[in-house]
């Protein structure tokens, strides 16, 4: 059951992957499949499900990219 | 549902131009997030430097000017002088504050100027593709040390915490990093902290923040950030070298602890007459 829900402003994301390592869950990946307006793999969020809402990976993230809301 | 962590309105719209893994952005975003919960935003002036972070006034939305190379704190000086009431703040980089704007940072705080300094070190030149800076460590490899710092040619890293808390001027001086969650938390309370100084009138403030330049380091923003663990904490160790007794209320009005004005021990030949 999913206590956070991540929003992604993929267009600022530029790849660097610090919100992948300061993740606790390790549910979020770079997407190698698609490139943003930018040019880089954007972050994304593979399992949804086991979020659980701790911001670690939107204060870790340099260029503002995610939003984070707890149920 | 509640909203945990937002986009602050301290930053404007515009898309940082710093590479891939680069700690400015979440320096920024600390400073912004400062002055957004103090509602300082509309009164605030900062002031940009020469480097990576020329750029800044285009982020952060509050009134900023930039000054010349290494001068921000000179400039810093006569706003808040003249503008007493607002929160002056200046951003400047290692290149910037450590090299070229030594003396100003140096009399800055030796005058106890009511400032705050984010001086963010990287340990080398970043927008001018990596040169050595003074904060370069012995034996690190940057453009123009390529064979790695030697000391017996190009000298020792200035640790710049250290020797500005010797100043009788600066009240409060503390080095942080911004590798993971807690020290994120803490620069951010160290920054809150600098910004209550500056408003309670105590003096100098100055925040170190060790941050990475993956570009000019050759390295993946992982890496980098633990290159930064394994060999910079160990040259800057963080912590609060000045001021780190003095306490604030809830509303931010100075408690206690020693400050420029009260634990002053310089020798006193003769009455100041005004």
């Amino acid at each position: 059951m999913a206590k956070g829900k991540l929003t992604f402003n993929e267009n600022l994301c530029k790849g660097c992957g610090l919100c992948v390592a300061a993740c606790p869950k390790k549910i979020l990946e770079l997407d190698k499949t698609r490139l943003n307006a930018k040019g880089y793999h954007p972050a994304t969020c593979v399992n949804p499900d086991e979020c659980i809402g701790c911001a670690f990976c939107a204060t870790q993230c340099p260029d503002v990219v995610i939003t984070v809301e707890r149920f | 549902m509640a909203v945990v962590f937002e986009p602050t309105k301290g930053l404007t719209d515009k898309p940082f131009h710093y590479c891939p893994g680069c700690c400015h952005g979440i320096i920024h975003r600390l400073v912004a997030e400062t002055l957004v919960d103090n509602d300082a935003l509309e009164t605030a002036v900062g002031v940009a430097s020469v480097g990576c972070t020329y750029n800044s006034y285009e982020y952060i939305a509050c009134d900023m000017v930039q000054a010349a190379h290494g001068r921000a704190p000179a400039v810093a000086t006569g706003i808040k002088r003249n503008l007493k009431d607002s929160f002056v703040f200046t951003y400047q980089g290692d290149g910037d504050l450590a090299s070229i704007g030594t003396a100003e940072i140096v009399h800055a705080a030796a005058r106890s100027e009511n400032i705050t300094v984010i001086f963010v070190n990287n340990a080398v030149y970043g927008m001018t593709s990596g040169q050595m800076a003074p904060t370069t460590l012995v034996g690190q490899v940057t453009t123009t040390s390529p064979w790695g710092r030697d000391p017996s040619y190009q000298g020792y890293p200035i640790n710049v915490s250290e020797f500005l808390s010797n100043l009788a001027g600066a009240a409060y001086v503390e080095r942080v990093c911004v590798t993971d969650y807690k020290n994120i938390q803490n620069a951010k309370k160290a920054i809150q902290k600098a910004f209550n100084v500056q408003k309670n009138k105590l003096g100098f403030s100055l925040v170190e923040v060790l941050s990475t330049c993956p570009t000019n380091w050759g390295k993946e923003p992982l890496a980098a950030m633990d290159w930064l663990k394994e060999n910079m904490e160990k040259q800057y160790p963080l912590g609060c070298y000045k001021g780190a007794d003095i306490t604030f209320d809830a509303d931010g009005k100075y408690v206690s602890g020693a400050i420029p004005a009260t634990a002053n021990n310089c020798v006193n030949v003769g009455e100041v007459k005004k």
